[in-house]
């Protein structure tokens, strides 16, 4: 069995981890992890990795959570163009700077308004518009932050050319996107960047990637969004409850 | 100038930092950023890191913050030893997903520990409400059973027989709340035993040095708070209310 990849594309860190596999040409198997059917949580899935989190990758015996970890597997095991993951070490190190940022500001931010107008009334639980109007106002603070300090003038956000800060910052920008809230209007900094990561990563590759979440809310009006068990609802609860 | 490292040994990151740079005799100037008084939104830090947060490096023109990225360009500026950031491709990302995870189920609680049972009463002069203070206490013992089951298992260190930047970031964070005279590793002698063989690793004199504020914070007389910055954080306490 080669390398295995357990994934829902409507999370914005499993979008990451699989856009980055298909650019590079990295032989793997998908295995879809259906967030909405409570895959997540099923018996099968709970044997790849009993903390019940995805992305996952599982290369022979060995098992690997966390996207920025796996992104940093895949370039270094399948040696990726430079750019990616430079190794000059000060990009290396603005990399890193970027994303020990974007888990603090970013990761837990964007993918509140999915939770708010999907995933919480699928399983008939309520974020208050209070807690979507804080977020509201931290996105913005974030997107202020994320153009002046890590796009600033250059094309991308830490280098001159993508490298996996883009990836992950652009997964989590597309997810408030998916549910109606346009944040590149009125941004045209950002909106430039987004145009040329987009460009970079090639128009099918990106229509495939985001499919699933570009879709959801027509799914809701059309009510062909699977709804999830009983089982899976204690978990989301837990993560609506985590909502400030 | 050399290298400067911009921090208050109140911030588990910046406890981090300064560790593995003495620890690794990596010369430094030790700027230091007074939490406490508000120096983080001083003209001059801003200067230094806009984003107004510690720790920040600044290494000639290079200015650089977030400790991780901190930790690894030390790393390997200076040629630490390699059982810091081990260079097998598993090994390696057994560290990088733990560095990944820390932020939210380990840094994130734990703070929020030292908040509610000294900061806040000390500053507001309100108590958080038992239920709040449960839920908390809850996710943090709920993510310690997590490292011991996935990241510590059977070993002597997360990587194995040695310490690593893991080990090191895990136990400054998990040290957080003794500011506020709560001692997580009460909860598990597998834990306690590991917190004593990193301290040992690294050194009890640095390591409690590295600790004095944190552990004398109870002793701070809040009283001097400059009146911005207390209602800078009562405005982010809104979120605990």
């Amino acid at each position: 069995m080669g390398l295995e990849l357990f994934l829902d594309l409507l999370s914005q860190p499993s979008r990451a981890v699989y856009i980055f596999a298909k650019k590079n040409r990295i032989p793997f198997e998908l295995r879809t992890v259906d967030l909405l059917k409570g895959q997540l949580v099923s018996k099968e899935f709970l044997q790849v990795n009993r903390f019940q989190k995805i992305p996952v990758l599982k290369d022979g015996d060995f098992v690997l959570a966390e996207s920025v970890a796996i992104l940093i597997y895949l370039s270094l095991k399948y040696q990726t163009e430079a750019h990616w993951y430079p190794t000059d070490i000060q990009t290396r190190a603005r990399v890193h700077e970027y994303l020990g940022w974007h888990a603090d500001c970013i990761r837990g931010t964007f993918g509140v308004l999915l939770w708010a107008r999907v995933l919480a009334p699928l399983i008939g639980a309520q974020v208050p518009e209070e807690k979507v109007g804080h977020n509201r106002t931290s996105m913005d603070q974030a997107l202020q932050q994320l153009e002046d300090k890590f796009l600033g003038d250059r094309p991308f956000l830490v280098s001159n050319q993508v490298t996996l800060a883009d990836l992950m910052a652009l997964e989590e920008l597309m997810q408030p996107v998916a549910v109606g809230y346009d944040l590149f209007e009125g941004r045209p900094r950002l909106a430039a960047w987004r145009t040329r990561v987009e460009a970079f990563l090639g128009a099918e590759l990106f229509q495939e990637a985001h499919s699933r979440i570009l879709n959801i809310l027509e799914q809701m009006a059309n009510k062909t969004i699977p709804v999830p068990p009983p089982e899976a609802h204690p978990t989301m609860l837990k993560r609506i409850a985590r909502i400030t | 100038m050399g290298l400067e490292l911009y921090m208050d040994l109140l911030s588990a990151p910046c406890r981090a930092v300064y560790i593995f740079a003495r620890k690794n005799s990596i010369p430094f100037d030790f700027q230091f950023v007074d939490l406490l008084k508000g120096h983080h939104h001083s003209k001059e830090y801003i200067e230094i890191n806009p984003l107004r947060k510690l720790p920040s490096l600044k290494d000639g023109k290079f200015i650089l913050s977030e400790s991780v990225a901190i930790l690894s360009y030390l790393c390997r500026k200076y040629s630490a030893p390699s059982h810091w950031y081990p260079p097998d491709l598993h090994t390696r990302a057994r560290v990088d997903e733990f560095m990944a995870w820390q932020h939210t189920a380990i840094q994130l609680p734990m703070n929020k520990i030292l908040w509610i049972k000294l900061l806040i009463p000390m500053i507001t002069g309100e108590e958080v409400s038992a239920e709040k203070t449960e839920k908390i206490l809850e996710e943090v013992k709920i993510n310690l059973q997590l490292f011991e089951e996935k990241f510590l298992q059977d070993r002597m260190f997360i990587t194995g027989d040695h310490v690593s930047l893991a080990d090191l970031v895990a136990l400054v964070e998990m040290m957080q709340p003794m500011g506020g005279n709560y001692n997580v590793f009460l909860s598990s002698p597998k834990l306690a035993e590991w917190r004593m063989r990193v301290e040992l690793t690294l050194g009890s004199g640095l390591f409690w040095e590295a600790h004095d504020r944190l552990v004398k914070l109870a002793d701070w007389d809040c009283s001097t708070l400059d009146p911005g910055v207390k209602e800078r954080i009562c405005e982010f306490l809104q979120k605990y209310k």
